[in-house]
């Protein structure tokens, strides 16, 4: 658990993991049990539990939105959800049959006032529906519920429309929400999540790419050496882990905000997992807990 | 000056950048419409008169009525707005980007159980197979 020298929030934990909708599709279908599907949610079971035990008052959910709340009239690189609720969103197939997120538009407000404040210009949403993006890592983590375990706060960013942030951005300002989360007067235990990748393109004659090494060498540094990490430019993801890999530079955002980057003891790797395939993509999923 | 572009030389990979774009404003918001369950209901009944309504080139609304994803992502659509047309015809993200790498479903399907396209001479144009 969290040492904690003052009374307010706490960022106890961090997770990491991919959001392809066709994990949706096979929770919301009943398919878990079939052979395809069976390999990738055991490296859940782990995970729920996990959850269950270590239950958050609120998660910060860093994920994309995908030509869903946003379409090109209107991409903010950096989006904070304010709201009291957000609904699953209509792909195109229905709306996932999954709870109503509920927001914390309190905790929300005072992030974006300090992060706008530490120099980060987010854009504030008062409304929008949620995709996939943000559905399924919540599916994967807590299996099919009546409710969300808590609130939620989204935070979506740009990754469709090039040039998105840098990882070094992205570092950066997981670090400001570190700082924006634990100046909050109240003592809640928030997690960060950080969701997309891992490699993947789904788009033109290379789609179906995967790339195993550089996955998890990813994920090795993201663990041991998140600033390194940092400075890998656009252009490796796109060449190494596909032009839908560079998804991965969210990690960074929920890496940045955990202790060690401020000078606090490093993380515990509760749980690491890999899987390949899902559709088009691979999984990636960890688990760190400030200490 | 115009945009640097150091992802040129990535093999069978469009960038979706800003010039990209602007080029595919109206298509890529003519599929952002099928989000809505009445516009794919009007989109099916009659696909040309759908697109009709929308300021797309003919080569965009021939490349959706054709469903060609490679030539409607020359023609700037962004694959996220492009699945809104997979959805509507039922199709899953697999077989849509299966649809642009020239395989069978089948063959596309199992390239994913082996563990996917390998980055093996994929990194740049012109590599060495």
């Amino acid at each position: 658990m969290t040492k904690s020298t003052n009374n307010g929030a706490k960022i106890t934990a961090s997770v990491y993991t991919s959001h392809v909708p066709a994990i949706g599709v096979a929770i919301d279908m009943n398919k878990k049990g079939e052979a395809y599907w069976q390999p990738l949610f055991q490296g859940y079971e782990y995970s729920q539990q996990w959850l269950k035990d270590n239950k958050p008052d609120v998660i910060f959910l860093v994920y994309n939105d995908h030509a869903t709340a946003f379409s090109l009239d209107l991409i903010p690189t950096f989006a904070i959800g304010t709201a009291a609720e957000y609904k699953p969103a209509d792909e195109g197939y229905g709306a996932r049959p999954v709870p109503v997120v509920k927001g914390h538009p309190d905790l929300a407000s005072h992030i974006a006032q300090s992060v706008i404040q530490d120099d980060f210009d987010l854009t504030i949403v008062n409304k929008m529906d949620v995709d996939h993006g943000l559905t399924v890592p919540l599916s994967l983590m807590c299996g099919q519920v009546e409710e969300w375990p808590c609130p939620v706060i989204p935070f979506a960013v740009n990754v469709v429309q090039y040039p998105v942030p840098s990882g070094n951005r992205c570092f950066m300002l997981g670090q400001a929400i570190r700082r924006a989360i634990e100046s909050y007067d109240q003592p809640l235990k928030v997690q960060i999540w950080g969701t997309g990748g891992m490699s993947h393109q789904l788009q033109g004659p290379r789609a179906g790419l995967i790339n195993r090494e550089w996955d998890n060498q990813f994920l090795d540094r993201l663990i041991d050496d998140p600033k390194g990490l940092s400075q890998v430019p656009h252009i490796d993801y796109v060449r190494e882990a596909g032009s839908e890999g560079i998804e991965l530079v969210m990690w960074l955002i929920a890496r940045g905000a955990m202790s060690d980057v401020n000078g606090g003891p490093k993380p515990h790797l509760a749980h690491r997992f890999y899987h390949v395939p899902a559709s088009n993509t691979a999984v990636g999923h960890l688990i760190l807990e400030n200490k | 000056m115009a945009l640097v572009k150091p992802y040129l030389d990535v093999p069978g990979t469009t960038i979706f950048d800003a010039d990209q774009s602007r080029r595919g404003y109206h298509l890529n918001q003519f599929c952002m419409s099928l989000m809505k369950a009445e516009n794919r209901t009007r989109f099916k009944a009659d696909e040309r008169a759908y697109l009709d309504e929308w300021a797309m080139t003919e080569d965009q609304k021939q490349a959706v009525l054709a469903r060609d994803l490679n030539k409607c992502i020359s023609l700037g659509g962004n694959i996220y707005f492009l699945a809104k047309i997979g959805a509507t015809d039922g199709k899953s993200f697999q077989q849509m980007a299966g649809s642009m790498t020239g395989m069978t479903e089948e063959e596309y399907r199992d390239m994913m159980l082996k563990g996917g396209r390998s980055i093996e001479g994929n990194r740049y144009v012109g590599e060495k197979k």
